[in-house]
Parts: structure tokens; C-alpha cells; sequence
């Protein structure tokens, strides 16, 4: 499969989700900011990305999990230099440097784009071949 | 749970499918709401959307909480799609059938088929398509406030001759 067709492959999934337009799943947006999503629809794109591309998805591989009841990770609201190395670390599909200069912890749904999605799909089914 | 909104379960494949079912009756209140007559109109009562919605959130819900073993509570978080294609009309029974995408630690997702039986049809139309998202989260002390209800209808489908429901008696 190529990059192509798992991105259009993605975008479907994620207008599905959303209940958008897949003209709208432009692979700049933000899943969160741009697209509106909520925390139950990522469980939803965990879910269907694994269907439609006959994957299993661990917690916490796609989207982080608990991190913001580490304190090591997390101070006052802010994401530390060792959170975001972990993120870095656990989530590679995922943009951090979007983050990097002003890391609070609210703006976590920005690294979260279209194209970490297809980033994500990419190396799992590049993992599996 | 809070309140039963489904007859009886005719068929359970744990994991997989629940199908159940909800005689519509015009002894139910708010069907006289829903909607009354007007100067210019005759009353006609046919069952609100949201209330068909919730009867496939309720076999959906059963299904995803015995494929865990009722450990948690599981609370209906999202409404991806409801299509539905007619009114529902007292005498008529509604039928859930409702399949299991994907289940995990934090919730599940299930797909529906509804379909309505009416005395005044030969066989059974389809409504159309509800599909939903559980969370799971930790089982409240009031959740068992329905349990009795619940022992109700699983006894009531066992003796009914439901498809493997017995696999649900807890």
C-alpha cells in the first residue's frame, strides 16, 4: 500500500469518525482544533483504523495514555523536557516539535494531525510486512 | 441502565451479536404527546427517534457489557450515525440487532440494524442504521438498582426460547 492510498484510506476513516466531509481531512488539521474531535472519537479512530486496515492498535500506541497523572511528565499544566522526550519516544508518528516552544499540556491535541494518522498507519503496516 | 427499554432478547452470540426486541404500545404515555391533535390535524402517534436510538443503545449495551462480564458500567458516549427511514406507529414491534466492531479496556463500538415488524405488513422493513460508542467505566453501587429489571428480562428471553441467552443469566 502506498503512502497515497493510506492517507485517502485515513481520510475516509477520519470523516467517517468525525461526520465531515473527507474534503475537509486535509492532512495539515489538527484532529482536536481543526476537525473538533473529542476524546471518545479517538477510541472511535483507534477502532476503525484498526478495521479498515486490519491492525491492532495497542493503548497508549497511538494516542498517549495517562499523561498527565505523571508529574515527572507533567508540572503545573506544562509538559517537561522528559514528557516531551517520552512522547517523542512512545509516539514517533506524532508531530511534538508543533509543541516544543509552548508545551502546555492543552495544546497535546496539535501533534495530532491528518498526516500523523497516515505516519502512524505507514510504519505500523511497514512494521507487519 | 436506568430502565428497561427492550421486551425481550431473541438471540445472543457472546462477542458478537445481540438481537432484541420492543413492542410499541399505545399505552405508553408520551406516545400522546408525540404528537396530539391540533385544530387542523388528527393526532399521530409514532415513536420519537431518540427512543429508538435508545433501545439499540440498549442491546448494544448488553452486548458489550456481558462480552466483559458486566465489570464495568458501560455508558453510551457517542452516536456516530442514526438513519432512520419511517415512523413507527403503535401495534408494531421494533427489532435490534446490534454487532460488536471492536471492544477494549476503555470502550466498545457497536454497529445496529433496526427493523420494524407491522401486523398491517406481510414481513419485516428495515428502519435503518444506528451505530454507537461505549466508554466503560467503573461500576456505580446504583447501577444495581436496575438488576432486578434486568434478572426480569433475561428470564423472561430464556423461557421464551432466546438464542443463546442464557449465557446471560448472572
Amino acid at each position: 500500500m502506498t503512502r497515497d492510498e493510506i492517507q485517502a484510506r485515513v481520510q475516509e476513516v477520519l470523516a467517517e469518525v468525525l461526520g465531515i466531509d473527507e474534503d475537509e481531512v486535509t492532512p495539515r488539521a489538527t484532529l482536536t482544533g481543526d476537525l473538533g474531535a473529542e476524546s471518545i472519537d479517538f477510541l472511535d479512530i483507534v477502532f476503525r483504523l484498526e478495521q479498515a486496515f486490519d491492525i491492532k492498535i495497542e493503548q497508549g500506541e497511538l494516542f498517549p495514555e495517562n499523561l498527565q497523572q505523571d508529574a515527572t511528565y507533567v508540572q503545573d499544566g506544562v509538559l517537561t523536557e522528559a514528557g516531551l522526550a517520552a512522547l517523542r519516544e512512545k509516539l514517533p508518528h506524532a508531530e511534538v516539535d508543533a509543541i516544543e516552544a509552548d508545551p502546555r499540556l492543552g495544546r497535546v491535541g496539535e501533534i495530532f494531525t491528518v498526516d500523523a494518522m497516515t505516519n502512524f498507519v505507514e510504519r505500523k503496516l511497514g512494521a507487519a510486512a | 441502565m436506568r430502565w428497561l427499554w427492550i421486551d425481550r432478547i431473541l438471540a445472543l452470540e457472546p462477542g458478537k451479536r445481540l438481537v432484541a426486541r420492543k413492542a410499541v404500545s399505545l399505552s405508553e404515555p408520551h406516545l400522546h404527546q408525540h404528537f396530539p391533535a391540533t385544530e387542523t390535524e388528527p393526532a399521530m402517534p409514532v415513536v420519537p427517534g431518540p427512543l429508538i436510538i435508545e433501545g439499540m443503545a440498549q442491546a448494544g449495551g448488553l452486548l458489550a457489557g456481558h462480552a466483559r462480564g458486566f465489570k464495568d458500567d458501560v455508558v453510551l458516549a457517542k452516536l456516530r450515525k442514526a438513519e432512520l427511514g419511517f415512523e413507527v406507529q403503535p401495534g408494531a414491534v421494533i427489532e435490534f440487532e446490534a454487532t460488536l466492531v471492536a471492544i477494549d479496556d476503555s470502550g466498545a463500538s457497536v454497529d445496529g440494524i433496526v427493523r420494524v415488524l407491522d401486523p398491517a405488513w406481510d414481513s419485516p422493513k428495515e428502519l435503518g442504521a444506528i451505530d454507537l460508542m461505549f466508554a466503560h467505566v467503573p461500576a456505580e453501587r446504583d447501577s444495581l438498582l436496575i438488576a432486578e429489571a434486568f434478572r426480569t428480562l433475561i428470564a423472561g428471553s430464556v423461557q421464551a426460547g432466546g438464542d443463546g441467552v442464557d449465557q446471560m443469566v448472572v
